[in-house]
């Protein structure tokens, strides 16, 4: 186990490697100049000038060495100093990857941004899963029966509709007819007493509620195929036959067995929730990675958009690799070497 | 072959043998594959909605005849009435002209997009399951095309490449080729992976290996013997990523980074629709409408292509 993970991890690294550079190639070949949206009385020599400030005067291989250096060396050095206290080298002089458009760091920038997407993505997602779970358990335990049908179809629906529209509707609904939620996130509430508690949860619950009902619906569908899959296997009639009961069979034996493809689901599933924040922010107005994301690449922003863009990568590799080991581990028919 | 597999049938069901000339009766593959899609009732559904709104589109526009581009500010946000059966927008569009102009745009994205991801799919699966030398450097192209965030990937090249392309093909066709070329190769992903493996599983068998002694070119084994065979994930992933390009093309319009607004799409009318949803809100609705029974419908076509197509499961 121990040697797949190292051997993994040997892997992941230089695709990460290509993955960068293919963004940033992608972003550096494009036609698109970043002083393109500046006035046109600003006179040529000093868009020059505010190249040269952006480092562009530079070849393409010395910026993208610069940037791998910033993002791998100098933004964990200085994650470090400020959150730690642990200062390793030159951390007052060190450059860091700055945004074109606000000057700011970038990682500084996500940083802000992330507690707010982590919130409504995480809870949806956890939400989602809880709403899953069961009703693949039943759906699939009474195949065919009404439950199933009514259950079946609405997987179906929540996995076919965008949830562009299924927010949309929750907003004409509910906030537009009924007046029960906000249209907009208001991202500077602070929960500091029980009113600004519930005004948040009312916030909440509508970007909650549309992406955890997305999730549960492709959840569902796969817990069901798991369990179906399962419920005809030897094990279970070994198990009636010794007498256990029902609940204990389906509960217990079943379960754990079934539960064994759709927890790597799970894992595979994060970083794409990341990605589905992007549309689900854009709704409702959180101000989150996906709706920095979107404003970066409006403002043509490539710093933010490259770091962006890479960390989603990031996040895809990471679970991938976490999803193969939860498997290792969960069931033990599964060997690497 | 075929006499053994008639003989043991006949064995296996006497009472039919003795009325066997009467029934006796020429069942194709397809025949069977669609009796079994028959008996799947979204499937069915899914087909009848899915032609409905695809005759809507293409058809609606010659009984429907106002012109989509056509404002009219003396008529706008109206609801529902007979000469704009779901109502105007803010500037005097008739909504059910730009809904049956966009769900042209919006089908035809879904279609040529699925071409793409389906041929580059397929070859690159074929290609990886049939040469050994090719297999390592493709899969792990796979590998790495599966490990790109595909969205905001697309937002940026969308957004880079917008206007140049718009200045070379035109605003309409220069938009429209950048959102079928990048969806296409975003999404071929998957294909590659079923089509290898099951290409993998073939070319073992004796069928093929009797064709390769017989001295068939390379080429032949793989369009005469390998396709045919492998032609049922072709089309369950052919059906799910007609829906999978709608969605994708649609939420990057709900981004406002697809399709202009003078070009309406499904997904583009629902964006420009959001910003009006408290004066009128059909304008939200039925762009969504249509995009979620398209896809739903196209899932459900899916779904009973694989039930009809798995021999495991056809002829119960």
């Amino acid at each position: 186990m121990i040697h797949f993970i190292i051997r993994r991890i040997l892997i992941a690294i230089p695709t990460l490697l290509v993955i960068s550079f293919i963004i940033f190639a992608l972003l550096d070949l494009a036609p698109n100049d970043p002083t393109g949206n500046l006035p046109m009385t600003v006179p040529p020599e000093v868009r020059e000038k505010i190249r040269v400030s952006l480092g562009l005067d530079q070849p393409m291989h010395v910026r993208f060495s610069m940037w791998l250096f910033q993002f791998f060396v100098n933004e964990p050095l200085n994650l470090l100093h400020e959150g730690f206290g642990i200062t390793i080298g030159d951390s007052e002089n060190r450059t860091r990857i700055l945004s074109w458009s606000t000057r700011s760091s970038v990682i500084d920038l996500i940083i802000q941004r992330t507690p707010q997407t982590l919130w409504v993505v995480g809870l949806s997602y956890l939400f989602g899963i809880l709403i899953a779970i069961p009703i693949g358990i039943i759906s699939a335990y009474k195949q065919y029966s009404w439950f199933d049908q009514v259950g079946t179809f609405f997987t179906m629906v929540g996995f076919s509709v965008p949830t562009f529209f299924t927010g949309m509707v929750a907003i004409i609904i509910f906030s537009v007819q009924l007046k029960w939620f906000p249209m907009i996130y208001d991202t500077t509430l602070v929960v500091d007493s029980w009113s600004n508690f519930i005004l948040q949860v009312k916030q909440m619950l509508m970007p909650v509620m549309v992406l955890a009902l997305y999730n549960a619906s492709q959840l569902s569908r796969f817990m069901r195929a798991s369990i179906l899959d399962n419920l005809n296997l030897d094990y279970v009639r070994t198990a009636r036959s010794k007498g256990r009961s029902e609940n204990a069979v389906l509960l217990i034996h079943v379960l754990r067995n079934s539960l064994i493809p759709v927890v790597t689901l799970i894992a595979l599933g994060i970083p794409t929730i990341f990605s589905g924040a992007i549309i689900t922010e854009q709704i409702f107005r959180v101000n989150g990675l996906g709706q920095l994301l979107i404003i970066a690449i409006e403002s043509a922003d490539i710093p933010l958009v490259q770091t962006l863009t890479f960390l989603f990568a990031v996040l895809i590799v990471i679970f991938n690799l976490i999803a193969d080991v939860i498997y290792g581990i969960l069931d033990p028919r599964i060997r690497y070497d | 072959m075929e006499y053994l597999i008639q003989g043991s049938v006949m064995i296996e069901k006497k009472p039919h043998f003795i009325t066997f000339d009467n029934e006796i009766q020429h069942r194709s593959l397809w025949g069977d594959v669609w009796r079994q899609f028959c008996m799947h009732k979204g499937a069915l559904a899914g087909v009848i909605v899915f032609i409905f709104i695809t005759l809507l589109v293409s058809f609606g526009p010659l009984i429907h005849g106002i012109d989509p581009s056509t404002i009219n500010f003396r008529e706008r946000n109206l609801g529902p009435s007979l000469s704009h059966p779901l109502g105007t927008d803010n500037i005097g569009h008739d909504t059910l002209a730009q809904i049956l102009a966009g769900g042209q745009v919006s089908l035809a994205v879904g279609f040529f997009a699925m071409l793409i991801s389906l041929v580059l799919g397929t070859l690159i699966g074929v290609l990886a399951g049939f040469i050994k030398s090719l297999d390592g450097p493709l899969m792990r192209l796979t590998d790495l095309f599966l490990a790109l965030p595909i969205l905001p990937l697309l937002l940026v090249i969308i957004l880079l490449f917008r206007d140049t392309l718009r200045t070379l093909y035109g605003p309409e066709a220069g938009i429209f080729l950048l959102i079928v070329f990048v969806i296409g190769i975003t999404s071929w992903m998957h294909t590659a992976r079923i089509v290898r493996g099951d290409v993998l599983g073939i070319k073992e068998r004796e069928f093929v290996t009797a064709a390769h002694s017989i001295g068939t070119k390379k080429r032949r084994i793989i369009f005469r013997h390998i396709l045919p065979n492998i032609l049922s994930p072709i089309m369950v992933s052919a059906t799910l990523g007609v829906a999978n390009a709608i969605i994708t093309e649609s939420a990057l319009s709900f981004l406002g980074l697809g399709f202009p607004p003078d070009f309406p799409t499904w997904g583009r009318l629902l964006y420009d629709g959001a910003n009006f949803i408290q004066i009128t809100p059909t304008r939200v609705i039925w762009p969504g409408v249509f995009i979620a029974l398209t896809v739903l419908s196209v899932n459900y076509i899916g779904d009973g292509l694989r039930d009809a197509l798995d021999p495991r499961l056809r002829g119960k």
